[in-house]
């Protein structure tokens, strides 16, 4: 196994276009359960709707900059769809109501009586052709040095990606320092002292959670564009599952917190495969245990142990307050 | 083969595979294939003469007729979408589609240089005209075998919310591990291989031991060091997270039914055909059920049980040793969510994220009958089951996830302290 091509491809993959959709969609996830304490199970449905925004958009004529606009108010008018019923409920309310509609939108877009508007499990393709009309940089030549290069192509979705990270990360500085975060880091803190300042508990985790999804909308749509389609099963649950280890990982209710987590988790993820694919390959005992397509979930199962372990051990993640991110039982 | 009238109970009876066209018998362009088996039973049987007509906008690419091994193949001249039609009427007696509607493929899409293959699932020919009133009936039996699955699951989810406050998004993997655990004990070429009805009670037992085992390994510590309920949900949904993919890694991504009871031949009552299996699923769920409501009445460990739901501080000051009922509530739990697994698993298929699929529902029902409430859980399973089944009469089949989400959106915008609840669990 040639260890310094896995670690130039793990390099890569870390910050490549993938990296970024991912750290733009913890973002909006921070903003939810980081800051405004909101436990938001179903994160990649806003994903989802954002890119489906876009691409149904681009089915009917819509110029791509129209397309992003419809599918970002798409993600956060799912905000306030799932908002409503269960904001003014207890925590556990908005976890269920998420969890359950990720799936459940998902198996919608891809039933065949959705499929005159969303083309079933096909997906939406065809839209992207104006984002790499833009594309400066020559689509075929590389670009990097030695072995660390990168195709024009993906050089240009890379770039797009981390500037919007970058303009995300920003926006949401601005909202945490202004009084409006102030009072969602309260409403984190504790809620019923915040309304008993006269403060409208549920409108402001309703605009949390449309904002948050709205990032989210982003992200899918990043996505959608470097992938150029708009499939259903590329907005799978553990997705959701995936941010939130970026999210704890990084740090809850940090500004930089969402891009140190999805640096650092794309990093250990691709590094965690590559070890298990060739301990499958090259140990013979966990070649009998495990199959090739088995070995490719392991590091799926690290997701889920990480999780657990984090949110034990190390709630702040690398750049948290331990103080800040105590969530307390509400 | 004797000829038995059958009604549209086809699911493990008689499924039709398609195996893929061998890559290497097309070196070059483009082509649709397959492979038209029917299975009885567990027999797979080729079907033999039938005409399969490929036509693109209305104009015919090609023909072909299936092998003596079923395999049929039309070449076309690019890629593109194509219409593929079956010729009923050049399949031998006795075999139908499973879905009559499926006999003509409106968009099958072939990719550049590829070998596409189509599936036509093939059963034993139906008797098609199948009355509104067994329609309904036979929908309403299968949504009150959904919903007693339902309700064995969600009871345990809604008793350890009531004593603990912890909504345990790993609830689900209970379910898959007693589907799982159970196939173990039962067809696994390495396990015991006993019948089905024995292997149930060991999967039950293993349920309930991970039960056990996550109270005293992982929830008490946490409740010791004094975590925040959000914490644990997040650590909840992280197990729930790993042990899916372990059952993915161990089990492997393919549905498998035991073979005990597959393809059970429907009987008819009251003009309502329905298999064996779906009406002992009901009436055993019924008893358990039953029986667990006996234990939360009368039981000491019961009372104590809805004592501590009911305020935690008053049952512990009033001698009640509440660790003691956490843990009898989790054992339970996890018994009744693996009972729940082995049904589905019986029902359907044992699949590594089952319980996962269930889950939705789990969650309906529970919010349906109110979360913390036992007896709300069942209830609330039973109208779930039903009313996802039933409607499938208005909605196709692909959607009865969107139903299970309408009815808890619904619920939590009109009442959602759920139909048993009191209101001051939600605030």
């Amino acid at each position: 196994m040639d260890w310094s091509s896995v670690l130039i491809d793990g390099l890569l993959a870390t910050i490549g276009p993938i990296t970024a959709a991912y750290a733009v969609s913890a973002i909006g996830l921070n903003l939810q359960f980081g800051y405004a304490g909101l436990l938001n199970f179903g994160h990649v449905a806003f994903m989802l709707v954002g890119a489906y925004g876009m691409g149904i958009a681009a089915n009917f004529g819509a110029p791509l900059w129209l397309g992003i606009i419809i599918g970002i108010l798409a993600a956060m008018a799912l905000g306030l769809l799932l908002g409503i019923p269960t904001l003014r409920l207890r925590a556990d309310y908005l976890a269920i109501t998420t969890i359950a509609a990720a799936e459940a939108i998902r198996l919608l877009v891809r039933s065949s009586w959705a499929q005159p508007l969303t083309n079933g499990v096909f997906g939406i393709q065809g839209f992207a052709g104006p984002f790499f009309a833009l594309n400066p940089f020559p689509a075929a030549e590389l670009y990097g040095f030695g072995d660390f290069v990168v195709t024009g192509r993906k050089l240009w979705v890379m770039i797009v990606g981390w500037t919007v990270v970058a303009l995300m990360t920003l926006l949401i500085a601005r909202l945490i320092h202004s009084p409006w975060g102030r009072v969602l880091k309260a409403i984190r803190e504790d809620e019923d002292a915040t309304t008993s300042l006269g403060k409208n508990v549920f409108a402001y985790k309703l605009q949390a959670l449309m904002i948050g999804g709205g990032i989210a909308g982003v992200a899918g749509i990043l996505l959608a564009l470097e992938q150029q389609n708009v499939t259903p099963d590329a907005y799978l649950p553990k997705i959701t599952f995936i941010l939130y280890v970026i999210v704890i990982l990084g740090g809850a209710g940090t500004i930089l917190g969402p891009i140190v987590g999805a640096v650092v988790f794309q990093f250990m993820f691709f590094t965690i495969d590559a070890l298990m694919v060739n301990a499958q390959a090259n140990i013979s005992w966990v070649g009998d245990l495990l199959t090739p397509a088995a070995a490719g979930q392991v590091k799926l199962v690290f997701v889920g142990i990480g999780m657990m372990l984090l949110m034990i051990y190390r709630p702040q993640g690398i750049l948290g307050n331990r103080e800040e991110v105590l969530i307390d039982e509400r | 083969m004797s000829r038995r009238a059958r009604f549209a109970w086809f699911w493990l009876a008689t499924i039709a595979i398609v195996v893929m066209t061998p890559l290497a018998s097309i070196a070059a362009g483009e082509s649709i294939g397959g492979t038209l088996i029917q299975k009885i039973d567990d027999e797979k049987v080729p079907v033999e003469g039938v005409t399969i007509t490929v036509t693109q906008d209305g104009t015919e690419i090609g023909s072909g007729t299936s092998g003596a091994d079923g395999k049929w193949q039309v070449p076309v001249d690019d890629a593109g979408i194509y219409q593929v039609r079956l010729e009923t009427s050049t399949l031998p007696d006795g075999v139908g589609l499973t879905d009559p509607d499926k006999a003509e493929l409106s968009e099958v899409k072939v990719r550049e240089g590829q070998a596409k293959k189509v599936i036509f699932p093939l059963g034993e020919a139906t008797v098609s005209t199948v009355s509104t009133y067994s329609r309904v009936g036979a929908l309403f039996i299968a949504g009150l075998k959904l919903g007693a699955i339902i309700a064995l699951s969600a009871v345990g989810l809604s008793l350890v919310f009531g004593v603990t406050g912890l909504v345990n998004f790993a609830h689900a993997e209970m379910v898959t591990l007693g589907a799982v655990a159970a196939y173990f004990f039962h067809a696994s070429p390495t396990g015991p291989q006993w019948p089905l009805v024995v292997a149930i009670v060991p999967a039950v037992l293993v349920g309930a031991a991970f039960g056990w085992l996550q109270e005293r390994a992982l929830w008490r510590p946490l409740r010791n060091r004094q975590t925040g309920l959000v914490a644990m949900m997040v650590v909840s949904i992280g197990l729930s997270f790993a042990a899916r993919y372990l059952f993915l890694i161990f089990f492997g991504g393919e549905p498998r039914a035991y073979p005990d009871f597959a393809g059970q031949p429907p009987f008819e009552l009251f003009g309502i055909a329905m298999v064996p299996k779906q009406l002992a699923t009901i009436v055993i769920s019924l008893i358990v059920l039953a029986g667990v409501g006996l234990f939360l009445q009368r039981s000491r460990s019961g009372t104590a049980m809805r004592a501590v739901s009911d305020d935690t501080d008053l049952a512990e000051s009033s001698g009640i040793n509440v660790n003691r009922i956490i843990l009898i509530t989790w054992i339970l739990a996890g018994g009744l969510a693996a009972l729940g697994g082995v049904f589905f698993g019986l029902n359907e298929a044992v699949q590594w994220d089952m319980g996962f699929k269930l889950l939705l529902l789990i969650f309906a029902a529970v919010v349906l009958g109110g979360l913390g409430t036992a007896y709300g859980a069942m209830l609330g399973g039973f109208v779930v089951g039903v009313a996802v089944e039933m409607s499938t009469l208005v909605f196709p089949n692909e959607l009865k996830a969107a139903v299970g989400l309408v009815v808890l959106i619904i619920m939590l915008l009109i009442k959602p302290q759920g139909l048993l609840g009191s209101k001051e669990r939600i605030g």
